[in-house]
Order: structure tokens, then C-alpha cells, then sequence
């Protein structure tokens, strides 16, 4: 019977520390949530929202080409990004954990990610500079005397893989080497010594235990980059449009909250849908 | 030797390469900030400071300025204090549902800032809340908390009940127990979420962009300043954004990461 009431005194206490916490997250994530699904379910009559409670928008969404282009769009540029990115980061979080002395290591690491703390829009400017008509590659092209009319760097797709890449290089070197020195030593000296040659060593022993960090560090690029309305707006330009920029012109223009809700419940499904998968395949690797 | 000595150089030259395109634009940025001329771009003319005397005599930009640095320490202010009652209350007393809240928690980490700001825009439109740096901190925090939360739950060992639970004894209450014994403790950890939050509240834009009306945070100002192309003065302010940001690193990592290594 005491234990009874001290354990419901307890109890009482630890609710009040956790129930701040809880209340905001319901109060500012989980209740705007249900109201952008609700509104996702509305229709626009001039500037009013009515509530239709039906899936209007969505098939919409599947209609219009403009739309649906801007989530294939995003896709395929952030498939590009994941990709690049895995393979310009890996030999290099490998060089920093094998290649680099042990005392500099952190220091090469604080180095390598340093440009990762500029916001995204001063950062995305920084590539304007280097990419724009007049900007550093170009000039420097023309006063080397290599072209003679300045190269369409900027406002393309290939200006927002870069923008991109740039990032996620960063992002991943932390994973991939975070992965890399947790490994012990004596797997690959064990892999050696039963006769593997540094090649085998690397795709049947390194490489499979690095992968969770792979697959961790491409979750984030994926996530970050599917949702991100700066770097194509800004050096994309408008040629084509990603979803975010498309959702973006919902709101700006146009006050469109029905169509903006709806794409961004899509943009979530498809971010969900990812997750599912990557869970899946590192549970999968686990067992 | 001639294969070790080959790769050698090919890991060394992929290295240099690899530093050169993560700080390209970085440079680029920071050297032609100082550029004696109209345009930020080579050749270089010569070095000035005009362009940083023009950032600081900018009021606008000041002011943005002042209204990040108030937003990023209130933000962060509040999602620490919340994080870590929260991460007290889950791991020191058992909780009905607790995986259930330690999930809801986290669940924000794993949505875009877009999507969680358009959602807080509806919100407030429907509520009828007016826009102002109140919303973008409210956002902040949204975003920081379950960064907050994370970290310090992490570090709450078991080592550490003991601690507390010979202070309890003692007769020292709950609420003592908390903040005169666990949170010197978990100091490192506090410190190290609170400076992450001030960082990624001081450089983010989406949501400061959606849900500010008049008064504006720095990288909403700079992303004004944008339109008018390529231009010195925006180097020079982002330059200085840049190196906030550093800044508050180096102080992360000398008191933070300095003290847990000594231990």
C-alpha cells in the first residue's frame, strides 16, 4: 500500500517533467500536422478555403504535368546528389582514417566538414560566385584563353547537383568515417592472413561492415535534399523545378494552401517511404 | 614499394583535391569580400574593408542581425531547458508508453523544414496568429528539441543515478536533485545541445522565411539582398555569418568535446 502511493507520487513527478516537452511537440508538430492534412482536403473558391473533405488535390496532383514533373524532378536530382556524393566521400573519409596520422585525424575531420556550418543560403550564394556567367570559372576560362564565350553553368541542374554534392560530401565523410574506426583492426589482419589481397579485403570484409554508415549518412542526404527549397531555387534558377520550389510557388503566388498542403503531404510520403526501406534493408543486413 | 609509394601519392593528391572542392567556395566568398571594385568576382583589384564597413553602417542588416542573435539564444534557451526535463523524467522513472514519447520526441528530426513550417503557416493562419520573430523562435525550437532531447538522454548513464540517488537520500528534493546534481553532471552534453541549437537556429532559413513578417533574421535579410546579383557586400555579410558560425564551434568543441576528453 505505500510502495503503491510512492510509486504514484513518482509517477505524478515524472509526468511534470515530461509533459512540457510533450505538450509543445503536440501543440507545434503533431496538431499542424492533422491541420495541413485537413486543409490538404480542402478546395480554394477565390481567396476563401472550403473545407471539400475530398481527395481533389491529390488526383490534381497526378494530372497535371507540372506538378507531377517537379516531384520526378527532385528525385532524379537527389538520386544523382545520394550517389555522387557516396563516391566522392568514401575514398576520402578512408584516406583520413588510414592515410592520415592518428594525432591529426580530428583535425582533418574539423576540416573537412568547416565549410558544412555555413547557412544554406550564404552557401549556395558561395556557388553562384564560382559558377555564375561572370563568375570564377568562367572568368578565369576566358582570361586564360580556353574559351571565348562564357560557359552555362549556372541556372542548370547541374549547378544544383553541386550545390548538393558539395553538402553531402561533408555529411558523409562524418558517417562513413565514424563507421570506418569502429571497425577492429584484427577483421581485416584476419582476412589478410587467410590469403585475401587488399582488394578482397576491402569489398568482403571493409566495405560490408561500412555500409550501415553508407546507409545512414545516404538516409540524411536523401531526407535534406528532397526538402530542401534553397539550392535549386538558387542555383537551379526556374529552367525546371524541384517539388519544394513547386510548393513554394503555391504559397507565394498564388495563396494556393490546399495545393501547397497536398504536395508537402506527398513530399512527406515519399520521405516515409525511404525511411521504410532503409530500416528494412539494415534490419535486413543485422540478421 | 613502387605500388605503396603510387597509391600513397594517389591518396594525398585525391585528398588535396577533395579539401579544395569542399573550401572552393568558401574562398571564393571570403577573398572577394574584400574586393576594391563592384563585382566579387576575379581579377582580384586589390584589398579593402569598405564592403564590411558598409555591412555594419546597414541598419536593416543590423537589426536582422540583432533578431537572429535573439532568436538563436531563445530558442535554443527553450529547447535545452525542455529537452533535458524531458530526458530526466524518461530516464529516471518508469513511464507508461515511454518508447511511445521518446518516439513523438524524436519524430520532428525526421521531417523537412518545409513541410514543418508550412504546417506551423496553416496552423497560425487558422488560429489567426499574426507573424513575427515569436513564430520563427516557436519553429526553432520544433526543430532544436528533438536534437536536445536526443543528446541528453544519450548521456544519462547509470553511474550517474547513484549520484542521485545518495543525494535524495540526504534529503535534498526533487527539484535540487535536478539542478544542483544532474545537470552539473550532464553539463557537457547541455552545453554541447545548446550550441548546436544556436548554430542550426542562426544559419536556417525556411522557417524563419515563412513564418516572419517585418522583422526578419539574417539569412531571410541576405536572401533579399540576393536579388540584386552578385555583389561584395553580400560576401562580406556572409562572411560574417560564416564565421558566427565557427565561432560558436570552436566554443563547442574547447569547453565540450576539451573537458570530456580530459576525463
Amino acid at each position: 500500500m505505500a510502495t503503491a502511493s510512492l510509486e504514484t507520487r513518482e509517477n505524478r513527478r515524472a509526468w511534470g517533467f515530461v509533459t512540457p516537452a510533450l505538450l509543445w511537440t503536440v501543440a507545434f508538430f503533431v496538431i499542424p500536422f492533422i491541420v495541413m492534412a485537413a486543409i490538404s482536403l480542402a478546395t480554394r473558391k477565390g481567396r476563401e478555403i472550403v473545407m471539400a473533405w475530398n481527395f481533389d488535390n491529390y488526383i490534381e496532383f497526378f494530372e497535371k504535368a507540372h506538378l507531377l514533373k517537379g516531384l520526378f524532378v527532385s528525385l532524379e536530382i537527389t538520386f544523382t546528389v545520394t550517389l555522387i556524393s557516396v563516391i566522392l566521400a568514401y575514398p576520402l573519409a578512408w584516406i583520413i582514417a588510414e592515410r592520415v596520422p592518428q594525432k591529426w585525424q580530428r583535425m582533418a575531420l574539423i576540416m573537412a566538414i568547416l565549410p558544412f556550418w555555413t547557412s544554406y543560403v550564404v552557401r549556395s550564394y558561395s556557388w553562384l560566385l564560382v559558377l555564375a556567367q561572370n563568375g570564377v570559372i568562367n572568368n578565369s576560362l576566358i582570361y586564360l584563353g580556353i574559351i571565348s564565350e562564357p560557359l552555362e553553368l549556372a541556372s542548370t541542374r547541374t549547378a544544383t547537383v553541386i550545390g548538393f554534392v558539395h553538402f553531402f560530401v561533408m555529411l558523409l565523410t562524418l558517417t562513413i568515417y565514424a563507421n570506418l574506426v569502429q571497425m577492429p583492426p584484427n577483421y581485416r589482419r584476419a582476412a589478410a592472413d587467410l590469403g585475401a589481397n587488399g582488394f578482397q579485403v576491402f569489398w568482403h570484409v571493409v566495405l560490408p561492415l561500412t555500409l550501415p554508415g553508407i546507409m545512414v549518412g545516404a538516409f540524411l542526404t536523401f531526407v535534406l535534399c528532397i526538402g530542401d527549397y534553397i539550392t535549386p531555387q538558387i542555383l537551379g534558377g526556374n529552367n525546371e523545378l524541384a517539388l519544394p520550389q513547386v510548393i513554394m510557388l503555391q504559397l507565394g503566388r498564388r495563396a494556393d494552401f490546399p495545393m501547397a498542403t497536398t504536395l508537402s503531404i506527398i513530399l512527406m510520403i515519399v520521405v516515409t517511404l525511404a525511411y521504410i526501406a532503409c530500416a528494412r534493408w539494415l534490419k535486413m543486413e543485422r540478421t | 614499394m613502387i605500388s605503396s609509394r603510387f597509391s600513397k601519392l594517389l591518396s594525398w593528391s585525391y585528398l588535396a583535391a577533395l579539401y579544395a572542392f569542399i573550401f572552393l567556395p568558401v574562398a571564393v566568398l571570403v577573398l572577394f569580400s574584400f574586393q576594391d571594385g563592384r563585382l566579387p568576382v576575379p581579377p582580384f583589384n586589390g584589398a579593402t574593408l569598405k564592403w564590411y564597413g558598409e555591412v555594419f553602417a546597414d541598419s536593416r542588416l543590423m537589426s536582422a542581425l540583432g533578431n537572429s542573435l535573439m532568436v538563436a539564444l531563445g530558442s535554443a534557451t527553450v529547447a535545452c531547458v525542455l529537452g533535458f526535463c524531458a530526458a530526466y523524467g524518461l530516464a529516471r522513472f518508469v513511464l507508461p508508453a515511454s518508447r511511445l514519447q521518446r518516439g513523438l520526441l524524436i519524430a520532428p528530426m525526421t521531417v523537412s523544414y518545409l513541410i514543418i513550417a508550412l504546417g506551423l503557416l496553416t496552423t497560425f493562419n487558422w488560429v489567426g496568429v499574426s507573424l513575427s520573430l515569436w513564430t520563427v523562435g516557436i519553429g526553432h525550437v520544433v526543430i532544436n528539441l528533438p536534437l536536445c532531447f536526443a543528446i541528453i538522454y544519450a548521456s544519462m548513464g547509470d553511474h550517474q543515478k547513484n549520484i542521485e540517488r545518495a543525494a535524495r537520500d540526504l534529503g535534498a528534493a526533487e527539484w535540487q536533485v535536478m539542478t544542483q546534481v544532474s545537470a552539473p553532471m550532464l553539463m557537457p552534453s547541455i552545453l554541447a545541445a545548446f550550441f548546436l541549437s544556436v548554430t542550426f537556429s542562426w544559419d536556417e532559413f525556411i522557417i524563419a522565411f515563412l513564418l516572419s513578417r517585418f522583422d526578419v533574421t539574417l539569412p531571410v535579410e541576405i536572401w533579399s539582398m540576393l536579388r540584386s546579383g552578385l555583389n561584395p557586400k553580400t560576401n562580406a555579410v556572409g562572411s560574417v555569418v560564416f564565421l558566427v558560425s565557427v565561432a560558436l564551434l570552436l566554443i563547442l568543441e574547447l569547453i565540450v568535446f576539451r573537458r570530456t576528453a580530459k576525463k
